[in-house]
């Protein structure tokens, strides 16, 4: 399993669910196990990603705040 | 000299821009507006046209009959903004110098990105689909109802989860909600964007045995065997599928290089200046502001950019600015709607459903032709954050 980043996505500045929808298509391009970087600035993103994940089998492997950008990666299933 | 001051497009922003600005400066500004049509379209009933509870002769009025006597009309589609030049190329060959220019021209719909949406979907977007959903619904016996959302951002966030409720309630008065599922199909893990909202629409959803599928992002259409299936991966079979369009913003902006990748102007959230052009302003859904893109944001934009543009010709300091202030009913059928009222900084707070804010939608769908484009509902955006305590006492 690759433990670099397939893709990053900058999502700053969008609203939910933008960054979700954006992941999700960008995602769809990526190999299963492949990891993407997404970093969003909606506050809303972070309780967004955590029910994504959960509800997709797409694995959030971190997430962090910082200073105001939030930082998630995201292992493709 | 009088300023020459052009606005593109004649909906709500751009009309109240346009006579606000010919009221404030007098004969200090010739104001002009471009619309392809001449026709000022009221978007908000489309909704109630496609459940048959409007006329479409209702929806639209003659431009010109909105405007100031001392503004000027140009039916005409404008096909190039020279920016640096300051003048507005138009379709038929003619051109419009301008010392200001407000970009007020909208989204636009482009169904045609999705697979399978033109001939297999329906859309209340548009004056022509709404008419055509409406027979569609009085024609349906009974079967799967699907709503679904095809690209983001789009016009009117609270319609989709309106229209569920307002097609459920429509089913049990045509006497056919007993062979008939609704069923939203969310891009979130929630009925609406605004978690606040969502509180208040899903358990009404439930009790009205309304589905709710999460994070169902639309990506095509199978006209062959009737189903929807996800961007996520999952498929949804449908015998009625509704769809809201992906929007982008115009091809004049994309053209002139004043778009985004979305065709969105990139904008000053709070001068609702261009953000590489200073004479240039926008106002409403052709704006890239991560705020709603509904008329009523256009309502409350068109006060500032109107007041910015009067202060610079007047050559004094502009002080009017926008604090992203948007108000949208929702319809929760029965007659009962809420509202979600809220800016950059303040979330809704939205009541309980009631009999108050549907008259209070109503009445609106009715005064709006005499009230918005003039400029005659007072603007709101002075006392900020006071209204958001007290009117929920208005509940009924």
């Amino acid at each position: 399993m690759s433990t670099t980043m397939a893709l990053t996505l900058d999502l700053k500045g969008l609203s939910c669910p933008l960054p979700i929808v954006k992941t999700a298509k960008a995602i769809k391009e990526l190999q299963p196990g492949d990891l993407v970087e997404v970093l969003a600035t909606d506050p809303g993103s972070v309780p967004d990603f955590r029910a994504w994940a959960r509800s997709t089998g797409n694995e959030l492997v971190e997430h962090a705040n910082l200073d105001g950008v939030f930082r998630f990666v995201i292992r493709k299933r | 000299m009088p300023a020459r001051v052009v606005v593109l497009g004649g909906g709500v922003g751009g009309t109240l821009a346009a006579n606000l600005l010919s009221k404030q400066l007098g004969r200090d500004a010739q104001v002009t507006v471009v619309d392809p049509t001449g026709i000022h379209v009221y978007q908000p009933g489309f909704l109630y046209l496609a459940l048959g509870k409007a006329h479409a002769q209702w929806l639209a009025r003659d431009e010109r009959t909105l405007l100031r006597k001392d503004v000027e009309l140009a039916v005409e589609a404008a096909e190039r903004i020279e920016p640096d030049e300051g003048v507005v190329r138009l379709a038929r060959g003619g051109s419009l110098p301008f010392d200001y220019l407000v970009l007020a021209t909208g989204a636009r719909l482009v169904p045609e990105q999705v697979p399978g949406m033109v001939e297999s979907a329906h859309s209340f977007y548009s004056l022509e689909g709404a008419l055509r959903l409406r027979e569609a619904l009085r024609r349906f016996q009974g079967g799967r109802i699907l709503l679904g959302i095809a690209g983001i951002p789009y016009k009117c966030p609270p319609a989709p989860v309106e229209f569920v409720f307002m097609v459920e309630e429509y089913l049990r008065k045509r006497g056919v909600r007993d062979r008939s599922e609704v069923t939203l199909l969310s891009p979130l893990n929630r009925a609406f964007t605004i978690e606040s909202a969502s509180k208040v629409v899903q358990p009404i959803m439930e009790q009205r045995g309304i589905g709710l599928t999460t994070f169902f992002n639309v990506e095509e259409v199978d006209p062959s065997t009737g189903v929807v299936t996800s961007l996520e991966g999952e498929k949804a079979e449908f015998d009625l599928l509704v769809l809201v369009p992906p929007h982008r913003g115009q091809r004049v902006i994309e053209e002139s290089g004043l778009g985004d990748v979305g065709g969105w102007v990139p904008t000053n959230r709070s001068t609702l200046q261009h953000q590489g052009h200073e004479r240039i302003f926008a106002i409403g859904d052709a704006t890239n502001l991560p705020i709603s893109k509904s008329g009523s944001t256009a309502h409350f934009e068109a006060p500032v950019v109107a007041s910015r543009i009067a202060s610079l010709i007047r050559g004094t300091e502009p002080r009017a600015a926008y604090q992203g202030r948007v108000m949208c009913f929702l319809e929760t059928g029965g007659g009962k709607a809420t509202a979600l009222r809220f800016d950059y900084e303040h979330p809704p707070t939205p009541p309980q459903p009631n009999r108050f804010w549907h008259a209070a939608k109503w009445i609106f769908n009715r005064i709006y032709w005499v009230t918005v484009p003039q400029g005659r509902i007072p603007e709101p955006h002075s006392k900020r954050g006071a209204n958001h305590e007290h009117d929920d006492g208005a509940d009924a």
